[in-house]
């Protein structure tokens, strides 16, 4: 009968002598680096191989150039200017996309997880759009939206709605009845059930859709600007290839990696803020 | 706490019959069944599984509605649930988003009362169930005991005239049933509430109620009623107790 952090404090206090606090910092230090070591060793371990065996010249240093190439390349695209123009358009392109999924699938999602008869009626044409790659839809996109932004930003926009809707519905259907059925008992109407009981339930589920969406929507950005596109991180990926300036390429992969991290924390961020009652699943 | 003169919380079950389907057979759980609970009272029903205690106790919820016959609170017919009973089940169901005090009052504030006012009725019955420390932890910090006690005080805060028990303390250790069997007792005394629990813990019927219902084991059977008439706090060591337990135990052909 104890509150969890009651336990982990009386079990830190027990069975050591007062250490001075020089040592309790020293010990802290080490296993904070312990951790980090567990966590990041085989991230700093990749990097290291990539840099020796680039200068060594164990692989083609033309296809995988050194890291001291990209990261000089990155900063140069950064710092003159040439690649901020395309982060832009691409942040544009994905953030426009995926703020319209969120208001279209969550609403949706909600709507057809809480009563099954819309679901029943919505499901069989949303599998059937969801099993066309939206890759292969494109064509058809563009013939509708011409070659501009609207065809790109309904791309991302298409593919990344199912991550989202199928997570929402999944989290609403979900809820355990058992804690509808106890706010039934003390009267709560419909709407009260689903503004306090199943909307909270379904959050995390919500997050985590938000989540596999956001990696789509970059996922697709860059396929859509790779196939049409004169602007853009995908666009540059491409067109660095093709005038063979490999640490460019490299540095416009590591703006889409960066990206979408970024992206993935911020959500997570956002998730610990709204629910602080659980903890977000890692994905 | 509220000793409100109006409260009766009088309960008249009549010809009451509830059956279900399983598997295209008729199960009649509840036959013809007639009862009256008095008010402020402790009935405490047992019964083998499948006995249709539950059932009973979900029919008064409002939570199944009968094949036939009627439940009567103060004189008039129940449909559904109602305001005047709050059900304590064998889980806790606590809302895990929400704060141990925030679970407490989310009864009082489905109910359209103000928040404040809702939260500071829940502080109440936070302190009945001695949990005044953790008004801001989430039930996940909680343990099974400390979690039950949350829904006991989420039940008795919006003050109901009759609190039904489903198997409350059924999943709990030894230890923690005995000391939350004492809890109830008190708050039962202090509350002046009528009490409707199912159990399947012979002791514990005993040790609670004014009244305990014995369903039958063979449908069609009769349903008994004893009266256990031991002065309050009951020993559980005292030679009647023990007797009155073995007397309960023959009704299950176990002694």
């Amino acid at each position: 009968m104890t509150l969890q952090n009651i336990g982990r404090s009386v079990s830190f206090a027990v069975g050591r002598d007062k250490p001075s606090p020089a040592a309790a910092l020293l010990a802290r230090m080490g296993s904070a680096s312990r951790l980090a070591l567990s966590r990041y060793g085989l991230v700093a371990a990749f990097l290291v191989l990539w840099q020796v065996s680039s200068t060594h010249g164990w692989v083609n240093p033309a296809v995988f150039p050194p890291l001291n190439a990209i990261a000089s390349a990155l900063w140069k695209g950064i710092t003159g200017g040439a690649l901020v123009d395309d982060i832009a358009i691409s942040l544009q392109r994905s953030g426009l996309a995926f703020a319209a999924a969120v208001v279209f699938a969550i609403p949706l999602g909600l709507f057809m997880g809480s009563i099954p008869a819309v679901e029943r009626a919505i499901d069989p044409i949303l599998q059937l759009f969801r099993q066309t790659s939206a890759l292969a839809l494109y064509p058809v996109f563009i013939l509708l939206l011409g070659l501009g932004e609207a065809s790109k930003v309904f791309v991302i926009f298409w593919a990344t709605i199912f991550p989202l809707l199928l997570s929402t519905v999944g989290g609403v259907k979900e809820v355990d009845p058992k804690l509808i059925e106890m706010a039934r008992v003390y009267g709560a109407s419909r709407l009260a059930i689903f503004r306090r009981v199943v909307l909270p339930g379904a959050i995390p589920s919500i997050f985590v859709g938000m989540r596999l969406s956001a990696t789509t929507a970059l996922l697709l950005l860059i396929a859509s600007e790779m196939i049409g596109a004169n602007k853009g991180i995908g666009f540059q990926v491409m067109n660095a290839q093709y005038n063979f300036q490999i640490p460019l390429m490299f540095a416009a992969i590591v703006i889409l990696a960066a990206l979408g991290l970024i992206a993935n924390s911020a959500i997570v961020l956002l998730q610990r803020r709204l629910c602080r009652w659980s903890e977000p699943v890692s994905i | 706490m509220n000793l409100t003169a109006t409260r009766r919380g009088e309960v008249a079950i009549r010809d009451l019959s509830k059956s279900f389907q399983i598997s295209g057979r008729r199960l009649d759980v509840l036959s013809q069944l007639s009862l009256e609970i008095r008010s402020g009272e402790c009935l405490v029903i047992v019964g083998a599984s499948g006995s249709g205690k539950t059932t009973l106790l979900r029919v008064l919820a409002g939570l199944e509605t009968a094949d036939d016959g009627e439940v009567l609170i103060d004189g008039r017919p129940v449909h559904g649930v109602g305001s005047e009973r709050a059900v304590i089940f064998q889980e806790p169901r606590l809302l895990p988003w929400l704060t141990v005090l925030g679970n407490i009052s989310f009864g009082l504030e489905v109910r359209g009362e103000p928040q404040a006012h809702a939260r500071e009725t829940a502080r109440q019955y936070l302190s009945l169930v001695g949990l005044d420390d953790f008004a801001e932890a989430y039930p996940r910090q909680l343990s099974g005991g400390m979690a039950q006690r949350v829904g006991i005080a989420r039940a008795l805060a919006v003050q109901p005239e009759i609190l039904l028990l489903d198997e409350p303390f059924g999943a709990l250790d030894a230890m923690t049933k005995i000391t939350m069997q004492e809890e109830l007792s008190r708050i039962w005394r202090e509350e002046n509430v009528t009490m409707v629990m199912v159990t399947h813990d012979i002791e514990e019927a005993i040790f609670l109620a004014d009244r305990v219902l014995v369903l039958p084991q063979v449908r069609g059977g009769r349903v008994k009623l004893i009266d256990i008439d031991l002065p309050r706090p009951r020993d559980r060591s005292a030679s009647a107790f023990v007797r009155q337990r073995e007397v309960l135990l023959r009704e299950f052909g176990l002694h």
